[in-house]
């Protein structure tokens, strides 16, 4: 492959190409209820050239690897088309590596029959609650190889490798029903997903308990989110925003996001790392062949950074941090966060409860949403605390706010630390991709809870 | 090669199905006011699926042309009929091509150059209105190329085109944020750049000056695309054959029973020509038809692909969707919603001394979508006050309960339209929902 995609990458007369091909497989089994729904394999090859011309982009993507250099040549034409200003990517030096995945357990060496036993048993471990309704469990893994090369010199093979179990359940009483999930993943190692019965049953015993919950009022409260919710918080909230495709063509967004700004208080840290071992969020290169490494986005409440494709870092003139990823070879790369966390602090959980009057413990989510300045989220378990003490259940808790607001809003960051053991997936421009969110419990000061 | 897998798979199988797509699409792009780029995107693939030994097997390949490789799809479809689930389901033995209009040569003919002059006619009409705007553009044709044949003799082939036009704004003025878009969807080369970027344009002016409005319970008018990314999330759910298999629909028990309002009528219709959502028949080969949900408030039918229709003992629906590396499920086609005697949406705001109007939602379906509870970010939307449009609503989140909601509608308008060419809804005047905001 390296000799078709370098003679490919000859006598071109762009200002930059590269292509990119993928061999991947994956593996997915899912249940509903207790029965299981289906079992699949998906065998994939497909690849893409994509070109600049005077800071216009051509992109070619194909199933049929043949002909290389012809769909260089197409990529080349579609970009002159569109160009008529300057190409400015970051200078990166060029890398030639070679990347294997190293797997702890490789779930390719566990059978089907294997893989297929252990689903089963967590399916017979949560239709041993009462009142559950009905369940989801889903496994999957995959493995992708990828042949990149472009044409500053870059060559790169890399191998990555995926592997999941997630659990939906739903619990009903009367016309009443609640939904609670559970999830692990990792890039490289199968046994995450093993001996997970009793964080099933966990799940299965939430969704009960979560019948007797009532909806909250709506209105602004303080509110202490959990470490899994106040990672998706940092991903939705601000992480988009670090995005440089958002900012670097807007010029008043760019005065927003200047560099330097204070966003919070000075024990709020937020940063994203492509090298957190073992996250679905973590790789050695991006999808522009540029290493990917561990950016601070605040610093002790500061904005010091962002992330960054080839492109948005030469057009800001700012460093490359390796954040270009694509879904797949069928679409052009991203800015994309990796795995995005909120660093740990120094305050006790028990403290922020003690600060709390009359607010709400927000644990766990279901989804998260953001159009920039505003972000939505919805709490999977929720409580009500009433002066400084843990009080009734709540159910539906959807979190919302304004950006800047809120992240001023933080007044306490916790001093323990975890990140969600499911893994994320975010969506955008119609593409989604594996990321990791992590946080310790933080305490906010306001926060807009829509209620009834 | 559709012919020469089938071959192959039926020597190892009972029964096997063939599903061949081919795509290609051409996505123009413009962002931050200039083109930037030109995609020419090409994809084909052939899942595989096989009842062997009673049970259902799944494959799905891209790898199509080097020798072996419809072997090893067959190979690995095999192994997993091993630990499928048990079929349930007959594949139809008829093969049926037409029935409904989904392709225009018009669109196959369009050119690069159109559709740059489509984006291009868009970007100018936002700019000339504001040159403030920071405009996004994407035109898009794609033509589809389907065939599925099982070894019944029962399948389908046909071709679609789509055309796409979608434009969106960024408005920052400090620290206020306003993005606004709209999109068109049609099978037919009918995209009109003209009418898309003014649908954008009469939304900022809506939105221009900011309105404050109260945490309290108010009247809310949906429009068309604020309709479907609330109260219609919890239905879409709801009537789908496989919640209601599971007794996880709070409409199971509910057939034949009046549960809407009796002005609230909807349908889902795979029969509409030039409609994006239609084909001659679903993705297993049963044709499509008009099946109505509800009717004057009316539970009517659950939608049904052919292995939940046999699990639930119902009749199949001609509602199998699948994407291919998936097993088919029940999924809608167009769903249409029957307009109303509320009028225009003017009369309907104008009949609202104080609420506000929801364009569009963030993050409505992210809540119990079981219980029909929503609760939403109003990422767009208006304040009315006394029968006129007030500015727009930020910082607000408006909730509520879909069931509740759809029992008593205000008023149910006139003029439907269609959004993102499957959904074809007029706007929807609900009296009481709670609406919460950001004090001070």
């Amino acid at each position: 492959m390296r000799e078709r995609i370098e003679e490919a990458l000859k006598q071109h007369t762009a200002d930059y190409v590269e292509i990119r091909i993928e061999e991947t497989r994956s593996t997915g089994i899912t249940y509903r209820g207790k029965d299981l729904e289906e079992v699949g394999t998906t065998t994939q090859l497909g690849g893409n050239v994509r070109a600049a011309v005077n800071g216009g982009w051509g992109f070619v993507s194909f199933n049929r690897v043949t002909d290389l250099r012809d769909k260089v040549s197409q990529a080349v034409s579609q970009a002159r088309l569109v160009g008529n200003e300057k190409t400015e990517l970051v200078d990166v030096p060029p890398v030639q590596d070679v990347v294997h995945v190293s797997m702890q357990r490789d779930p390719f060496e566990v059978s089907l029959a294997e893989k297929k036993q252990l689903m089963d048993s967590y399916v017979e471990e949560i239709w041993r609650t009462p009142k559950i309704q009905t369940s989801t469990v889903g496994y999957g893994d995959g493995y992708r190889k990828q042949y990149y090369g472009n044409s500053t010199g870059t060559y790169i093979e890399q191998e990555r490798g995926r592997v999941f179990a997630r659990f939906g359940v739903v619990a009903r009483d009367n016309g009443n029903v609640q939904q609670s999930r559970a999830g692990f993943a990792s890039s490289e190692d199968y046994s995450v997903v093993e001996g997970r019965h009793s964080d099933v049953r966990e799940a299965a015993e939430k969704a009960v308990q979560m019948l007797d919950a009532q909806p909250p009022k709506g209105g602004e409260f303080m509110v202490i989110l959990d470490s899994t919710l106040a990672g998706v918080f940092a991903h939705e909230a601000f992480g988009h925003l670090s995005e440089a495709d958002h900012v670097y063509e807007n010029d008043k967004l760019r005065e927003i996001m200047v560099l330097g700004r204070t966003f919070g208080g000075e024990f709020l840290n937020i940063t994203d790392s492509g090298k957190v071992s073992g996250l679905t969020g973590s790789f050695a290169y991006d999808d522009e062949g540029v290493p990917t490494g561990k950016q601070y986005l605040i610093r002790e409440g500061e904005l010091v950074g962002r992330l960054h494709s080839r492109e948005t870092a030469g057009k800001m003139n700012e460093a490359p941090t390796g954040n270009a990823r694509a879904q797949s070879y069928s679409v052009p790369p991203l800015v994309r966060m990796r795995n995005t966390a909120i660093e740990p602090g120094e305050t006790p959980l028990e403290d922020m409860m003690a600060e709390v009057k009359d607010g709400v413990y927000c644990k766990n989510w279901y989804g998260g949403q953001t159009s920039m300045e505003m972000f939505t989220f919805s709490c999977m378990e929720a409580y009500a605390i009433r002066d400084g003490k843990l009080a009734e259940p709540l159910r539906g808790v959807n979190l919302s706010g304004n950006v800047f607001t809120t992240l001023e809003n933080i007044v306490a960051v916790g001093n323990d630390f975890a990140w969600d053991p499911a893994g994320g997936t975010c969506g955008k421009g119609g593409q989604s991709a594996p990321v990791g969110d992590g946080s310790p419990h933080v305490l906010i000061s306001k926060c807009l809870v829509g209620g009834q | 090669m559709v012919e020469q897998l089938l071959e192959k798979a039926r020597q190892s199988a009972d029964v096997a199905e063939v599903l061949f797509y081919e795509s290609t699409e051409l996505p123009v792009s413009f962002e931050a006011n200039r083109m930037k780029s030109i995609n020419a995107r090409e994809s084909s693939g052939m899942a595989l699926r096989i009842i062997k030994d009673g049970r259902i097997g799944l494959g799905y390949s891209t790898k199509l042309s080097e020798p072996g490789d419809l072997d090893a799809l067959v190979e690995s479809t095999v192994e997993s009929a091993q630990f499928g689930a048990e079929a349930k389901f007959t594949l139809p033995s008829s093969y049926t091509t037409n029935g409904v209009t989904i392709f225009d040569p018009a669109v196959e003919a369009l050119t690069l150059d159109d559709l740059v002059a489509l984006g291009t006619t868009a970007l100018d009409t936002l700019r000339s209105h504001d040159s403030e705007f920071l405009c996004d553009v994407g035109a898009t044709k794609r033509i589809t190329r389907v065939h599925l044949l099982n070894s019944l003799g029962g399948g389908t082939a046909y071709q679609k085109s789509v055309v796409s036009l979608a434009a969106s704004i960024n408005l920052t003025r400090g620290e206020d944020l306003l993005d606004v878009w709209h999109y068109s969807l049609s099978t037919r080369a009918e995209a009109d750049p003209q009418a898309v970027a003014q649908r954008v344009i009469q939304r900022v002016e809506a939105a221009r000056n900011n309105a404050a409005v109260s945490t309290k319970h108010m009247p809310v008018l949906f429009t068309p695309q604020g309709f479907g990314s609330t109260l219609m999330l919890p239905l879409r759910q709801a009537f789908s054959g496989k919640t209601v298999l599971e007794g996880a629909s709070p409409l199971s028990d509910k057939l034949g029973e009046q549960v809407f309002d009796e002005k609230f009528s909807v349908y889902d219709d795979g029969t509409i020509d030039y409609a994006v959502g239609s084909s001659p028949t679903d993705d297993e080969g049963i044709p499509l038809r008009r099946t109505p949900l509800v009717e004057n408030g009316h539970v009517r039918t659950f939608i049904y692909d052919l292995q939940t229709a046999g699990l639930a003992g119902a009749e199949p629906t001609g509602n199998g969707e699948r994407s291919p590396n998936s097993l088919p499920a029940p999924g809608y086609h167009n769903v249409v919603v029957t307009p109303g005697d509320g009028g225009t949406i003017e009369d309907m705001i104008g009949g609202v001394d104080e609420g506000i109007v929801v364009e569009y939602t963030m993050g409505a379906g992210m809540g119990n979508l079981f219980s029909g509870d929503f609760s939403g970010n109003v990422h767009l939307g208006y304040k009315i006050e006394n029968g006129k449009l007030a500015g727009r609503v930020k910082d607000t989140m408006v909730a509520g309960n879909s069931y509740e909601a759809l029992k008593d509608i205000t008023a149910i308008g006139s003029e439907p339209e269609w959004v993102g060419g499957s959904f074809y809804t007029p706007p929807i005047l609900v009296a009481d929902l709670s609406v919460s905001t950001r004090e001070g």
